[in-house]
C-alpha cells in the first residue's frame, strides 16, 4: 500500500482528534461539558487498552495462551471496587485539588516534596518502556502495512532521522503539547483531551471488532469452523489451557495481582479515573460498563490468534497478526482501518501518559528547584504562569524522546507484552503507599518513602537490569550466575526462588519488600503534625464533612495572597478565587485586610491544582505568618464530628423507636376502649335480654296470683307464655355460661369419631320445622361417602344448627333460600351454609365473630325494625367450639346465593385401624 | 424506593470474582472439550459476563448518594 495514502489517513485521523479536543475544550469553557456522562467517562478509562492490547493481546494469546485475559481480569476486579475505593480517591482528590498520583501520595504523607519527587522519578522510569512500546507499535504496524511482507530489521543501521519512530515521537510530542498544555487550569482538568480519548476508545474497539468479524465470518465459516480447524492443528490443541501460561497456576495469580494493582496506579489511569472525573456518580456505571468494554475488545483475540497460526508463514510475527491476516487476504481498506485502530490505541495512551507525567515532572521535580532558586534571583512581581506551561511542554518532548531512545536502544529485543508487564510491575510499586495510606491512618511518610525505594530497587534488579542483559547491553552471566557470581542474587531466581515466571517472581519480591518496609517502618516511626492531619483527612475521605474544614489559622493580607496567586496562576484564575470572598469588581480594593482562613485554604488549593501540594504549601507558607495549621483543632473537629454523628444516629434510632412504640400503645389503647365499650353494651344487652322475659313472666304470674277467676283457657295460655319465656331465659343463660367457659378455657368437650355427613343431615332434619314455618327452602348437598371427623357431636350439632338458624333468620324475606353443602377440601371437610339475604360486607366479616356484634350493628343502623334476631353470642360461641375441635369457622364471599356464606372446616379423622394397617406396613 | 449502594455486597461480589478467576476453582475447568481445546477461555468469559451482570444489577438498582 502506498506510503502517502497511509500517512494522509493517519494525519487526517490526528486532525479529527484535534478538532474533537478543541470542541470539547470550547464546550467546557461555555459550561456545557461534553464529558459529563458516565459513558464518556467509561470510554476515557478505556485508555487502558493501548497498542499493547491492540497488537499485543493476539501475540500473547499465541505465545502464552489465555494469560492475556489476566491483563483485563485484574482491572475488572479493581473496577468492581470502584464505588468503594476509587470514589474515595476521587473525593479526596477533588477536595485537595490533587492532579497526579505523585501529588496524591505526597499529599497523603504530609505533602512531602521528596516523596512526590520520588514517585515522579519512579513513574518516569516505569513508563518510559511503555511509551517506547507505543512508538514501536506505530512504527512496526506502519511498516507492515506499507511493506507487506515486512522483513523486520530496518531500524538498527540507520541514523535517527531516517528512523520513523523518531518522527512518530516528534509528531506525537507536538500533538500532545497542542492538546494538553493549551492553558493552565487550576483544577488541571483536560476536558478536550478526555473527549478525544473517549473517541479513540470507540475507534479502537470498532476496528478490532471489525477485524474479528472479518476473521471469523470471512476467512472462516463462523466460530465453529475456525475452532474445529484449530483443534486439528497440533500446535494449538494445548494452547488455551493453563499449561500454556508462563508459571502455570502461580504465574496466573501473580499476573492477575499485577494487573489489578497497575490498573489503579498507572499514572494515566489515575489521571482519567480520578483527576479527570467530573462527577463521582459516573463511577457507578463505569464500574460495570468498563469491564464490559474489556470483554468486547477481547472477544476476538483467541479467534484471531488461531487464524494467524493456521495461516502459517504469511502471518509473520504474532504481534502483527491483526494486520497480516487482512493483508494476506489481499484486502486494502480493512488493514488501513486496523492500522487506524492501533494508532488510536497508541496515541490515546501516549497523550494521557505524557500529560500526566509532564504535570508530575513540572510540579514535583522542576518547580521545587526553581522556587528555591527564584526567590533569590527573579523579580517577584513577574507572572510565572507562562513558565509553568513552558516547563510542561519541554517535559512532554523530553518524555517522548526518552521513550524513543529506549525504543531505539533496547526495544528491539522485547515483544510488546514483555515491555508492558515490566512497566506494570514498576507502577504496582505505588499500590502499597496509595492503598494502605487510604485505609491505615498509621502509615507514615518515612515508611512510604523507604517502601517505594525498596520496591523500586527490587523491581530494577529482577526485571529492568536483566532486561538490559537480554538485549545485549550487559553480559548474560548476570542472569545465569548472578551478579559478581553470587548465586542467590540471580535476578530471575532471587534467594533460590525458582520455577516461577519472571513477573510473578519480581512482583512477589518487590511487593514483599515494599509492604514490609512501609508497614514495619510506619510502626516504628512518628508522623509530624501535618502528616497526621492529612492521614486523618485521607482515611476519613468518604465522610462528607471532613474536607470542608479550613486548616489555616495563620495570618496574611489579601494583597499578599493576591500577588502570590497572580504570579503563578495568572489574572483570570486569581480573580476566580477572590471573587468568592468579597468585591467582585475590584478584588484588590481591600488589600490591607486580613485574609480569612477560608480564602487561604482556597488559595492553597488553587496553587495545588497548578503546582502540586508540596510546592503550594511552600508558597503559602512564604506569605502566611504564624501558626499555619492547628493539628489539635483539626483532630478535635474530626473527633467531635464523628461523635456528634454517632450521637445523632443513636438519637434518630431512639426517636424512631419511640414513634413506633407510641403507635403501638395508641392502637392498643383504642382496642381496649373498644373492648370496654363492647363490654358495657354487653352488660346492657344482657340485662335487657334478661329483663324482657323476666318482665313478662312476672306480669303473667302476678295476673294469675291476683285474679283467681281467670278462665281456664286463659290460664293455660298465660302459663304457656311463662314456660316459653323461662325456656328463653335459660337458653340465654346457657349461652352466657358457654361463652364464659369458652373464654376461660373450661369448656369440656367429648370428642369422638363421627360422621359429619350424618350429623349435618340430622341437624337439617332437626331444624326443618322452623324452616317450614317461615317457608324457607333448604337445599342440602352432601357427599356420597361418609365424612369422618373427630368432634363432640352435641357441640358440633349446636354449631350447625346455630348457623342454619342464623341463615334462616337472615335469608331474603320474599323468597328465602338456604343452601347447605358438605365437601372435602384437601385434608379437611368443609361445611358451608349460604343464604340469599343481604350478605356481610367484607370489612364486617371478622367483626361478626365478636361478641354482641349485633348490638353494635343495630345501634349503627339507628332504626330498629324489630327485635334483635339473636343474642349476638351464637357466632362467637360457635367459633370458639370449632376452634376447640381443631377447625376453623369464617365468613366468605357468596358463591351461589349472593348472601352470607359461613364455612366450618374440620380436619378429616385418621383412617380406621383396619384400613390404616396395610398402609403403615408399606411405610 | 431505591437504596444507597450496598458496599458489602460489592465487596462480596469482588471476592467471589477473585475466587472464580483463580486456581483452584479455575483448574476445575482447565479440561479438554470434545474437540480437544481447553474449556478454560469459555469458562473465563462466562464468569466474566456473569460478574459484570451482577455488578450492573447491584449498582443500577441503587440511588446516588
Amino acid at each position: 500500500m502506498s506510503d502517502w495514502i497511509t500517512l494522509a489517513v493517519a494525519f487526517s485521523y490526528l486532525a479529527i482528534l484535534f478538532l474533537i479536543a478543541a470542541w470539547g475544550d470550547r464546550r467546557a469553557e461555555t459550561g456545557r461539558s461534553v464529558i459529563n456522562s458516565p459513558l464518556v467517562y467509561t470510554l476515557s478509562i478505556a485508555v487502558y487498552c493501548t497498542a499493547w492490547t491492540f497488537y499485543g493481546s493476539v501475540g500473547r494469546a499465541t505465545d502464552s495462551g489465555p494469560s492475556f485475559l489476566l491483563i483485563y481480569l485484574g482491572p475488572t476486579l479493581a473496577m468492581l471496587l470502584g464505588w468503594v475505593m476509587i470514589r474515595k480517591m476521587v473525593r479526596i482528590a477533588r477536595a485537595q485539588r490533587i492532579t497526579s498520583i505523585a501529588d496524591f501520595i505526597s499529599a497523603r504523607y504530609g505533602k512531602s516534596g521528596q516523596l512526590a519527587a520520588l514517585v515522579t522519578l519512579i513513574a518516569v522510569a516505569a513508563i518510559m518502556p511503555y511509551i517506547a512500546l507505543q512508538l514501536k507499535a506505530i512504527t512496526i504496524s506502519h511498516a507492515v502495512l506499507t511493506e507487506y511482507p515486512y522483513s523486520g530489521s530496518e531500524v538498527s543501521d540507520k541514523s535517527f532521522w531516517m528512523d520513523k519512530s523518531f518522527w512518530v515521537a516528534l509528531v506525537l510530542g507536538v500533538f500532545t503539547i497542542l492538546f494538553g498544555t493549551r492553558h493552565l487550569d487550576a483544577s488541571e482538568r483536560h476536558e478536550g483531551m478526555v473527549a478525544a480519548i473517549a473517541f479513540e476508545s470507540v475507534i479502537k474497539l470498532v476496528a478490532f471488532l471489525t477485524l474479528g468479524l472479518f476473521v471469523v465470518f470471512w476467512l472462516y465459516n463462523g466460530p465453529v469452523d475456525l475452532f474445529s480447524q484449530a483443534a486439528e492443528h497440533p500446535g494449538l490443541i494445548k494452547s488455551m489451557g493453563l499449561d500454556a501460561v508462563p508459571g502455570g497456576a502461580v504465574g496466573w495469580v501473580g499476573t492477575l495481582v499485577l494487573a489489578t494493582l497497575a490498573f489503579i496506579t498507572l499514572p494515566r489511569q489515575f489521571q482519567v479515573l480520578v483527576v479527570e472525573n467530573v462527577d463521582e456518580g459516573h463511577l457507578k456505571r463505569a464500574s460495570w460498563m468498563f469491564p464490559l468494554y474489556l470483554v468486547a475488545i477481547n472477544l476476538f483475540v483467541i479467534p484471531v490468534a488461531f487464524a494467524g497460526v493456521l495461516l502459517g508463514g504469511a502471518a509473520q510475527e504474532p504481534d502483527s497478526f491483526v494486520l497480516t491476516l487482512p493483508l494476506s487476504a489481499g484486502l486494502e481498506t480493512l488493514p488501513l482501518v486496523v492500522f487506524i485502530g492501533g494508532l488510536a490505541a497508541a496515541t490515546g495512551m501516549v497523550i494521557v501518559e505524557t500529560i500526566a507525567l509532564s504535570t508530575m515532572i513540572s510540579n514535583h521535580l522542576v518547580m521545587p528547584v526553581l522556587l528555591r532558586w527564584k526567590w533569590l534571583h527573579l523579580d517577584p512581581s513577574r507572572n510565572l504562569s507562562g513558565w509553568l506551561l513552558g516547563i510542561r511542554r519541554i517535559a512532554i518532548l523530553l518524555i517522548l524522546l526518552l521513550g524513543y531512545l529506549y525504543h531505539a536502544l533496547i526495544g528491539e529485543s522485547y515483544s510488546l507484552v514483555t515491555i508492558g508487564l515490566v512497566s506494570f510491575a514498576a507502577a504496582a510499586q505505588f499500590a502499597p503507599a496509595l492503598l494502605l495510606g487510604l485505609y491505615w491512618r498509621g502509615a507514615t511518610g518515612r515508611g512510604a518513602t523507604l517502601g517505594l525505594i525498596g520496591g523500586f530497587l527490587v523491581w530494577a534488579h529482577t526485571l529492568l537490569i536483566p532486561g538490559f542483559a537480554q538485549s545485549g547491553w550487559l553480559s548474560m552471566s548476570l542472569i545465569e550466575t548472578g551478579p559478581w557470581g553470587i548465586e542467590w542474587l540471580k535476578p530471575y531466581a532471587l534467594f533460590g526462588l525458582e520455577g516461577w515466571d519472571i513477573y510473578t517472581h519480581a512482583i512477589f519480591w518487590s511487593l514483599l519488600v515494599n509492604v514490609g518496609l512501609l508497614a514495619g517502618i510506619s510502626l516504628f516511626s512518628r508522623q509530624n503534625s501535618l502528616e497526621q492531619t492529612q492521614a486523618a483527612l485521607f482515611t476519613e475521605g468518604l465522610r462528607p464533612d471532613v474536607m470542608q474544614t479550613p486548616l489555616w489559622l495563620g495570618q496574611t493580607t489579601r494583597g499578599e495572597l493576591y500577588q502570590l496567586l497572580n504570579r503563578y496562576l495568572g489574572q483570570a484564575s486569581t480573580h476566580r478565587v477572590f471573587k468568592k470572598f468579597g468585591d467582585t469588581q475590584n478584588p484588590t480594593s481591600n488589600n490591607e485586610q486580613i485574609a480569612p482562613p477560608d480564602l487561604i485554604s482556597q488559595a492553597e488549593q488553587a496553587l495545588t491544582g497548578a503546582l502540586g501540594s508540596a510546592s503550594a504549601r511552600v508558597l503559602i507558607n512564604s506569605v502566611v505568618r504564624g501558626e499555619a495549621l492547628d493539628l489539635e483543632a483539626v483532630l478535635s473537629i474530626l473527633d467531635t464530628t464523628s461523635q456528634t454523628l454517632e450521637y445523632n444516629k443513636r438519637l434518630e434510632q431512639k426517636s424512631a423507636e419511640l414513634v413506633r412504640i407510641g403507635e403501638e400503645l395508641r392502637s392498643a389503647n383504642e382496642r381496649l376502649r373498644e373492648l370496654d365499650r363492647l363490654k358495657d353494651e354487653f352488660v346492657a344487652m344482657v340485662s335487657h335480654e334478661l329483663r324482657t322475659p323476666l318482665t313478662s313472666i312476672r306480669a303473667f304470674a302476678e295476673i294469675l296470683r291476683d285474679s283467681p277467676t281467670v278462665e281456664p283457657e286463659k290460664q293455660a295460655h298465660f302459663l304457656g307464655v311463662i314456660v316459653k319465656e323461662s325456656e328463653r331465659l335459660s337458653r340465654l343463660i346457657e349461652e352466657i355460661l358457654d361463652l364464659a367457659r369458652l373464654e376461660s378455657g373450661r369448656m369440656r368437650l367429648n370428642p369422638e369419631r363421627l360422621d359429619f355427613k350424618q350429623l349435618t343431615q340430622d341437624s337439617a332434619d332437626a331444624i326443618t320445622q322452623l324452616y317450614q314455618e317461615r317457608q324457607v327452602s333448604l337445599e342440602v348437598d352432601l357427599p356420597e361417602t361418609q365424612a369422618w371427623v373427630v368432634a363432640d357431636p352435641d357441640r358440633l350439632q349446636q354449631v350447625v344448627i346455630n348457623l342454619l338458624d342464623n341463615a334462616r333468620k337472615f335469608a331474603d324475606s320474599n323468597d328465602p333460600q338456604v343452601k347447605l353443602k358438605l365437601q372435602t377440601w384437601k385434608k379437611h371437610w368443609r361445611l358451608s351454609v349460604e343464604d340469599n339475604g343481604p350478605g356481610i360486607a367484607e370489612e364486617e366479616r371478622e367483626k361478626v365473630f365478636e361478641k354482641f356484634h349485633q348490638i353494635q350493628q343495630q345501634h349503627g343502623q339507628g332504626h330498629d325494625k324489630s327485635r334483635p334476631k339473636g343474642s349476638g353470642l351464637g357466632l362467637p360461641i360457635s367459633r370458639g367450639i370449632i376452634a376447640h375441635l381443631g377447625g376453623r369457622l369464617w365468613v366468605e364471599g357468596p358463591e351461589e346465593l349472593k348472601g352470607a356464606r359461613l364455612i366450618i372446616e374440620l380436619p378429616k379423622a385418621p383412617e380406621e385401624e383396619s384400613s390404616e394397617a396395610p398402609e403403615s406396613s408399606q411405610n | 424506593m431505591k437504596k444507597p449502594v450496598n458496599q458489602a455486597r460489592l465487596i462480596g461480589l469482588t471476592l467471589l470474582a477473585g475466587l472464580l478467576f483463580t486456581p483452584p476453582l479455575l483448574l476445575l475447568f482447565d479440561r479438554p472439550s470434545p474437540s480437544g481445546l481447553s474449556w478454560l477461555p469459555i469458562y473465563v468469559f462466562t464468569v466474566w459476563l456473569t460478574v459484570i451482570g451482577l455488578a450492573a444489577w447491584l449498582l443500577e438498582g441503587s440511588k446516588d448518594e
